[in-house]
């Protein structure tokens, strides 16, 4: 297994300090927009960027915290049920334009099921899609409105972005992995 | 999403009773149950999660609440749902049970839940069939999904259970549903006093690890939850010989308005329905100190929560 790190702490702040910019840039109040994290380290970019949108702005968009699993369309594939985490959107989403935050966009599969959780809790105005690295190889036709980084991948690596609440540094790696037995 | 979640290890195929369950599975069931209540709250309370599952509700014993709850958790999750009843059914043809239910198992069924007047029931379907089993009350043995949506409701009012009093109030002999709160609440680390009329205590009640009162006044100035049961009149009801009436039971078991004032530390749970003047007065049950339908809709939540974890992916 070898791993290359393609995003450094310094890279993934300037990339958070763009996506804050560019999430308030279509509007005159910087708090319109929505913010919603995917678990799980979707919402620990989104409560970054948040933070920079509130220092630089004084604003506080709404934030919301998302989890898929119930949408999901893999999970058949597995023996275990995946464990459900929380969803919290604490307000009215009906004629909002939210932006979804995820880490990594690959086959298209989660955002699809992203989409369709949200409509059971209203009708948004708009869903725009934010994710930190865009590794290729979808399945689905969408697309990611702002992305980190473009990273040309093979399918059998895989992309890990550290968030320091979770995993004690803010990086993306490139990982390599053998085929390990049960590893689909 | 690149990366596995670090998630307990739930390896549970059915849920005949809590007697199969670690406290860590009843935690682990309870914890995702939270998840499942956000839902009920939503616009849409409704997920596509179970859809291409069938589930079959079989009902060889009448009820109201534990049906409905478990019909409302199958549909919110997009199941298809088949309704079965003894009585109006190939049953009364003289059909086993045995037979019905390879006779619907042959229709593809993923899961079923089941309630029967004869213990053990659940435990026999699992060798008939493939699907997952549910018990929904299995005679005087067994009842564990109202275990696990009581055990919910006692943890919104205190998180952590280990160490909790609860004090279980009434027909002890005739209940099931005491015997699956028994044992889950001893599992996850809560002290259980059952309290009630000495005809109404089976005699080995102490070896589940209960203590033993038959003194209300004392029990509910112990407890931190107090749970009345149901005085099961269709099953000692009339010209019983287990108590002297309905209105000595009251004034000896039954909560009134004056424990609520003594006692102000303690809630009030039943699972229902309430025969109100008899295990509790009709201004308990309507107090703010009883939680009585927040059980009933956790009960939806909690029912969700174990037909997802049971709902299992493709054996590869």
């Amino acid at each position: 297994m070898n791993k290359v790190q393609i995003m450094s702490s310094e890279d993934v702040k300037r990339t958070y300090l763009r996506f804050a910019h560019q999430f308030i840039e279509p509007y005159d109040d910087p708090a319109e927009p929505v913010v919603i994290g995917m678990q799980t380290r979707g919402v620990y970019m989104g409560k970054r960027i948040l933070a920079i949108i509130e220092d630089e702005f004084s604003a506080a968009p709404d934030f919301g915290i998302l989890d898929v699993t119930f949408y999901r369309d893999d999970f058949r594939t597995k023996l275990k049920m995946p464990q459900v985490q929380v969803t919290e959107i604490p307000f009215d989403i009906y004629e909002r334009d939210i932006v979804l935050v995820d880490d990594v966009l690959y086959t298209g599969r989660t955002i699809r099921a992203a989409m369709d959780a949200l409509m059971s809790y209203g009708r948004p105005r708009s869903i725009k899609f934010c994710c930190m690295i865009d590794r290729g190889h979808r399945e689905l036709p969408v697309a990611a409105d702002y992305v980190g980084m473009q990273v040309p991948t093979h399918q059998n690596e895989e992309v890990r972005v550290k968030v320091k609440e979770l995993d004690g540094e803010d990086a993306v790696y490139l990982v390599n992995v053998e085929q390990e037995a049960g590893d689909e | 999403m690149s990366e596995k979640q670090p998630g307990y290890d739930f390896n549970q195929k059915h849920l005949l009773g809590l007697t199969d369950y670690t406290g860590d599975d009843i935690l682990y069931v309870l914890d995702q149950a939270k998840t499942f209540r956000e839902v009920l709250d939503r616009p849409v309370p409704k997920v596509p999660t179970l859809r291409d599952k069938t589930i079959v509700n079989l009902f060889y014993e009448s009820s109201t609440r534990t049906r409905l709850s478990f019909e409302l958790a199958q549909k919110r999750m997009g199941a298809d749902v088949v309704n079965f009843s003894a009585s109006t059914s190939s049953t009364k043809k003289g059909e086993s049970l045995k037979d019905t239910i390879r006779n619907i198992s042959s229709m593809k069924i993923d899961m079923v839940v089941v309630r029967h007047e004869s213990p053990g029931v659940p435990h026999f379907l699992t060798r008939c069939v493939d699907a997952a089993i549910i018990n929904a009350g299995d005679g005087a043995h067994e009842h564990p999904t109202q275990a696990l949506l009581d055990m919910f409701t006692m943890r919104q009012i205190t998180p952590d259970l280990k160490g909790r009093k609860i004090a279980i109030i009434g027909d002890i002999s005739h209940s099931r549903v005491v015997r699956s709160n028994i044992i889950g609440l001893i599992k996850v680390g809560a002290e259980v006093t059952v309290c009630g009329p000495k005809s109404l205590m089976p005699v080995f009640v102490e070896s589940l690890g209960v203590n033993v009162s038959y003194n209300l006044e004392e029990t509910l100035g112990w407890c931190d939850i107090g749970m009345a049961l149901r005085i099961q009149l269709e099953r000692i009801g009339g010209g019983t010989d287990l108590f002297p009436s309905l209105r000595e039971y009251h004034e000896k078991f039954g909560i009134k308005m004056s424990h609520l004032e003594k006692f102000p530390d303690f809630t009030v749970m039943h699972p229902g329905p309430i025969n109100r003047g008899v295990e509790m007065e009709s201004d308990v049950a309507d107090s703010d100190r009883a939680v009585i339908l927040n059980q009933v809709t956790n009960g939806v939540a909690v029912r969700m929560a174990v037909l997802y974890l049971l709902s299992g992916g493709v054996r590869v």
